[in-house]
Parts: C-alpha cells; sequence; structure tokens
C-alpha cells in the first residue's frame, strides 16, 4: 500500500501522468477506432439483425460505466480512510465521467430493447438497478455541490458512495436472480464465451477503447483539479 | 452503400445509437480539455509575476 501512496502525491501524479496520457489518449484512439469500424463490419445477427451492432456501444458503456463505479468507491474509502487528497480527487472526477457512460448505457440499450423486445423500458431487475446506478452518481454530484466545505463535502459524498456500492453486484447478477427480458452473460462465463468471433472481437476492442477513454479523460480532469487547487492556494496566499 | 445505411431496416434504431454515442461521448471530451486549458492558463497567470 506504502508503495501506492507513494504514486499518489499530486506532484508525482502529474510527472507520472504527463508520460503515461499520450499513451492511453493514443491507445484509445487505436482500439475504439477499430472496435466500431469492426463493429460496423460485423455481419448481421441470425436472431437480432443488424441490432447488434447496438451491443458494441451498449456492453462497453454499461461496463465501463460500473467500473466507473468501481473506482469512485474505492477511491471514496481511501479517501476515506487514509484521508488521502489525492483519492478525493480521484472519487470527485470519476462521477460525472461514469454518469456519462451510465446514461449511454440506458440509451442505447433502449434503442436497442424497442425493436427486439418491443419496449423502450421494462421495469426489470437489471434496467432498474442500472437506473439506480445513474441516481447514485447524480446523488453523489448533488451532495458534492451541496456541501461548501471541501473536506465535508468530500467525507459525506464518500460515504454515499460506499453505500451504493451493494448496487453493483445487484446490477451484476439481475439476469440471474429474476425473470428478465434482458439477455444473460455471455462473456465472462464459465466454459468462455458464448458469442461468435466475429462479434466477440469488436466487443473486446470497443470495450478496451471505452475503458481506456474512461481512464483518460480521469487523469486529464484529475490534472485540472490538481491545477486548480494550486492556483487557488495561490490567490489564498496573495490576499491581504 | 445505401444497403448499409438501411441497416437491415433498423436504422431508426441502429444509427441514433452511434449518433448519440458519438455526441455524449465527443462532448465529455471537449468539455474536459476546455477545463484542463482553462486551469493551465488561468495558474500561468498567476504563477507569472
Amino acid at each position: 500500500m506504502a508503495s501506492l501512496f507513494a504514486f499518489a502525491n499530486p506532484k508525482r501524479f502529474m510527472d507520472v501522468s504527463a508520460i503515461v496520457l499520450p499513451w492511453l489518449a493514443g491507445a484509445t484512439i487505436l482500439t475504439l477506432g477499430a472496435g466500431v469500424v469492426l463493429g460496423l463490419l460485423a455481419p448481421p445477427d441470425y436472431q437480432q439483425g443488424t441490432t447488434v451492432k447496438i451491443m458494441f456501444l451498449h456492453v462497453p458503456a454499461a461496463w465501463t460505466a460500473m467500473m466507473a463505479y468501481g473506482v469512485l468507491a474505492l477511491a471514496s474509502l481511501i479517501g476515506l480512510v487514509w484521508r488521502h487528497p489525492l483519492a478525493d480527487v480521484t472519487a470527485k472526477c470519476a462521477a460525472p465521467l461514469g454518469a456519462v457512460f451510465t446514461v449511454l448505457g440506458l440509451v442505447t440499450g433502449s434503442l436497442w430493447g424497442r425493436p427486439m423486445w418491443g419496449a423502450w423500458w421494462v421495469w426489470d431487475g437489471r434496467l432498474t438497478s442500472f437506473l439506480l446506478l445513474l441516481f447514485l452518481y447524480l446523488g453523489y454530484m448533488a451532495l458534492r455541490n451541496a456541501i461548501d466545505d471541501e473536506s465535508r463535502a468530500a467525507r459525506a459524498a464518500a460515504v454515499l458512495a460506499l453505500v451504493g456500492v451493494v448496487n453493483l453486484p445487484i446490477i451484476e447478477f439481475s439476469v440471474q436472480w429474476w425473470t428478465t427480458l434482458h439477455q444473460g452473460e455471455s462473456i465472462f462465463r464459465p466454459g468462455g464465451p458464448t458469442i461468435s468471433p466475429v462479434f466477440l472481437w469488436p466487443l473486446l476492442l470497443s470495450g478496451l477503447g471505452y475503458t481506456f477513454l474512461f481512464f483518460t479523460l480521469l487523469a486529464i480532469r484529475i490534472r485540472t483539479e490538481i491545477l486548480e487547487r494550486r492556483a487557488r492556494s495561490l490567490l489564498l496566499a496573495e490576499a491581504p | 452503400m445505401s444497403g448499409f445505411l438501411a441497416m437491415g431496416g433498423y436504422a431508426a434504431f441502429v444509427w441514433p445509437a452511434y449518433g448519440i454515442s458519438a455526441l455524449l461521448l465527443g462532448f465529455s471530451v471537449a468539455a474536459t480539455l476546455r477545463a484542463y486549458a482553462k486551469a493551465k492558463a488561468q495558474l500561468a497567470a498567476l504563477e507569472k509575476p
């Protein structure tokens, strides 16, 4: 843990992220570009026709939305327990990004559900728990905004983020626990993926692309926040 | 080409999904970069004198 924290002071983060960011951005462009192109060129599914192409956007968005919540919760925990300033900045910067990916997961899912299920929306376990994920993100952001004192806002919001973690396994296992229209797990399952390679490859590339994009934007946002805090402390030092 | 654009009759669902994904992600990238440039400029202005 100590070695991890050595990387986590703002100065060191600025140095390391300056080196890593160009590579991360490059990897985002390559994987996302390849995923989208291969996805658009993939043949129609024998059951779902061309709507299967929505999968290459929907699944990565939903995956990234959940992973982002994991980052938010982990950063909140480290911020609460060890009072690490960079952890709190990470949590603060992850929330709006996670909300964007959650909205994308919901909207693309809806556009996929209408032609395949005959409904834009159903109140089943998967969709409802995923909508709750959006409200958790929005609640986190609202709570931070509502409290003026930065460190109090951080702690209150971190508690909310940690309480919300129970929703992650609910989303994950909802398709097993309850009867649903949403299809079950077809990639990370015992016995290997049940999805054809012509769909699996674009999906994996696009999933990597979304993941890299999240971490690229997160790193830039953390850098922004560090610069803003530095500017604020300079202004305070100058004030009479 | 027109066959590709028609998406086997599902164009009304497939293209909006790609459109809104490109729009929202593009907006996120633009907003993130704009805020970063602003913070850099602000700090540079403070550190100059």
